[in-house]
């Protein structure tokens, strides 16, 4: 990332420890202002710590977090540029719609002409004009998710910190969202903190993604440096399908015992006896499964008594024939495909 | 052979019965509610309607004896001045003593939801129940005991130099007297000790009810704790406090026996149905005194649902 862009929020080595577990362990990351970055991590990873750690619920045991460069340290939410869409949505169920996208200017004692306004904007924003007066109860799912949003986008945070916010919704929902929200974003121009334990939410959305584990952050980069070249066995198992190869078949494909990845995507199949292309390695295997996905096939290939994924789009109309189970073939892909781990 | 045969078809049997019944949930329905409702119909509505009935009978004034004719004479006779000075008096000590009730209750239970440690939640809930598990009668003469001119209050009011501050609370007209058992404060004091479980028990379950993301997310909008006490946590909280005011104030209206111990001996509503069954065999009249508790409780839950206080829940 360029040099030139300003730090929206800065961890330097923070630590927050919950009894015996290090919630968050020794992290020092940054992110940049208008940024959508993405903390994406397994239930228990530190993630959701770290969004706490920046809304103020939670103080780091050790580190310091900076918030456009101003230490936070002992500041309480209420007193924090930054708000948060919960994952619960959090809305208060004795207001209406605009009652609750309201109170952050009620709070800050905004004069009720210009709080209408705002808020009549925000939720027009998240398209849900004319619903103002509603009780939340009366609202779909989508609809509440909607809501949290415009409550905390009204108040123009520095810094919009989302919490797993799609997860409550249905698959279809869900898509329609997170193309919305990318472009809310473009368009408002908030650095976004978006929480999620779900790769293909973090890999549409995100300018950077930071994976997390165990509380610590196992690499931080763009969608493409993430799946393309994922630095540990873990990311490369946690963001998409991975093949990871180590230990002697490493050490006969490749002459060194590191182990490497490569993607199911990545790798051709071919009838045993064609020749190798030079910038490919192959090896011979046998076909044990061949599921039909729709759009792709998925085949499980033994190789040397492991089992290989391969992913092979349905390009002809003519389905897989059942025959070709047990077939030995030429499992093979580009060099350059290949992801070794650290 | 046979005894298999046998235990297979009184199997058959319950099995039969458990099928329809799972065909059927409203015949399943029917069979669960309605022994309970049959008893609230004919026990409770009918009693209730009994009440009514009774009310529009009266007495007469010669004889003594009850005419059972339509009249409004007893409601006439309902609306006189000392009647309606018994009926304002229970009601304003009712409302006396929810109010305060309300006081000692709500920090109670906010700190038994928000700060004690389950531990000590466990200790504070076993607190507010114990007492609960003597009699009541036993409770309101131990009362009267330490409200007592020579009893524990007077005593501490003594060794304190306090006797002044006591003296001067005996003073108020209306609710002073010569000591603490023998006035109103004495009974609003032994009213509000008996009730008050009443009320944290509500005010707990309905504060258990609002999730801690609310208050975060108040936090979050630039709410300081007072202000999302006020916003939050207050309204979200009233449902609580209208349960236990149900209790409080509809205990109280219809209570005969605290006042009857601890105070000044001028009745309440609950006192004055007593006299006028028992002792002076005007049934028409105790029926007519009891329809107060009812009409003013039905108020006011119309208020309370009016003002929204049910939305919450």
């Amino acid at each position: 990332m360029s040099e030139t862009r300003s730090i929206a929020v800065k961890f330097e080595n923070v630590s927050r420890v919950f009894g015996a577990t290090r919630a968050a362990d020794n992290l020092a990351f940054e992110v940049y202002d208008g940024e959508f970055f993405s903390m994406l991590g397994p239930s228990g990873s530190g993630k959701t710590t770290c969004l706490r750690l920046i809304a103020g619920f939670e103080q780091p045991d050790i580190g310091h977090i900076l918030v456009h460069g101003k230490n936070v340290e002992g500041v309480p939410p209420y007193e924090r540029d930054v708000n948060t869409v919960f994952q619960d949505y959090a809305l208060f169920p004795h207001m209406t719609v605009a009652g609750n996208v309201e109170y952050g200017l009620m709070i800050r004692k905004v004069p009720q002409q210009e709080r209408r306004r705002r808020a009549g904007e925000a939720l027009e924003m998240v398209k849900l004009s004319g619903m103002g007066e509603r009780k939340p109860s009366q609202l779909s799912g989508g609809q509440r998710q909607r809501v949290a949003l415009a409550r905390a986008l009204v108040n123009r945070p520095a810094v919009l910190l989302l919490d797993e916010p799609l997860g409550a919704l249905d698959l279809k929902l869900r898509e329609a969202m997170q193309v919305e929200l990318k472009s809310l974003q473009r368009q408002v121009g908030i650095t976004f903190i978006y929480v999620t334990h779900d790769q293909t939410e973090a890999l549409s959305m995100s300018d950077r993604i930071a994976v997390f584990n165990h509380g610590r952050i196992e690499q931080i980069g763009t969608p493409a440096e993430i799946y393309e070249h994922p630095a540990t066995a873990f990311v490369a198992g946690f963001v998409g399908v991975s093949n990871v190869v180590s230990g002697a078949l490493a050490q006969r494909l490749t002459s060194s015992s590191q182990a490497f990845s490569i993607r199911p995507e990545k790798i051709s199949l071919f009838d045993l006896g064609t020749p190798v292309p030079a910038d490919m390695l192959g090896i011979e295997g046998q076909i044990e499964s061949a599921t039909y996905l729709g759009a792709n096939t998925r085949f499980v290939v033994t190789v040397e008594g492991k089992q290989i994924a391969v992913i092979k789009q349905n390009a002809s109309n003519v389905g897989t024939p059942d025959t070709i189970l047990g077939k030995s073939v030429l499992v093979a892909w580009n060099l350059t495909s290949m992801q070794k781990l650290s | 052979m046979q005894t298999a045969a046998i235990t297979r078809e009184s199997h058959g049997v319950a099995h039969a019965i458990a099928n329809a019944l799972y065909r059927n949930p409203r015949l399943l329905l029917a069979l669960l509610l309605g022994p309970p409702l049959i008893w609230l119909g004919i026990v409770y509505l009918g009693s209730l309607f009994a009440l009514l009935a009774q009310s529009f009978f009266h007495l007469d004034d010669f004889s003594g004896v009850v005419i059972h004719e339509f009249s409004l004479k007893t409601y006439a006779h309902l609306f006189t001045g000392a009647n309606m000075a018994i009926v304002l008096r229970t009601v304003a000590m009712a409302a006396a003593v929810t109010f305060a009730c309300i006081a000692i209750a709500y920090p109670i239970a906010y700190y038994m939801v928000r700060h004690a440690s389950s531990k000590m939640k466990a200790l504070l809930f076993l607190g507010v129940m114990l007492p609960l598990w003597s009699s009541y009668l036993v409770r309101v003469y131990a009362w009267k005991l330490i409200l007592a001119k020579e009893g524990v209050i007077t005593w501490f009011a003594e060794r304190l130099h306090l006797t002044w501050l006591l003296d001067g609370l005996l003073a108020i007209p209306t609710i002073g007297g010569p000591s603490l058992s023998t006035s109103y404060i004495g009974t609003f004091i032994v009213f509000v000790y008996i009730w008050v479980p009443y009320m944290i028990l509500p005010i707990v379950a309905a504060l258990e009810r609002v999730p801690k993301s609310l208050i975060e997310a108040s936090a979050d909008l630039g709410s300081r704790p007072r202000d999302t006490f006020r916003n939050v946590i207050l309204p979200l909280s009233v449902p609580g406090m209208v349960a236990g005011s149900i209790f409080t104030f509809s205990l109280t209206l219809g209570d005969y026996i605290i006042p009857n111990i601890v105070g000044n001996s001028r009745p309440f509503i609950g006192m004055a149905v007593l006299a006028q069954q028992g002792t002076a065999g005007n049934i028409p009249l105790a029926a007519a005194f009891t329809m107060w508790p009812i009409v003013i409780m039905g108020v006011y839950l119309i208020v309370a649902k009016r003002k929204g206080a049910f939305e919450a829940l």
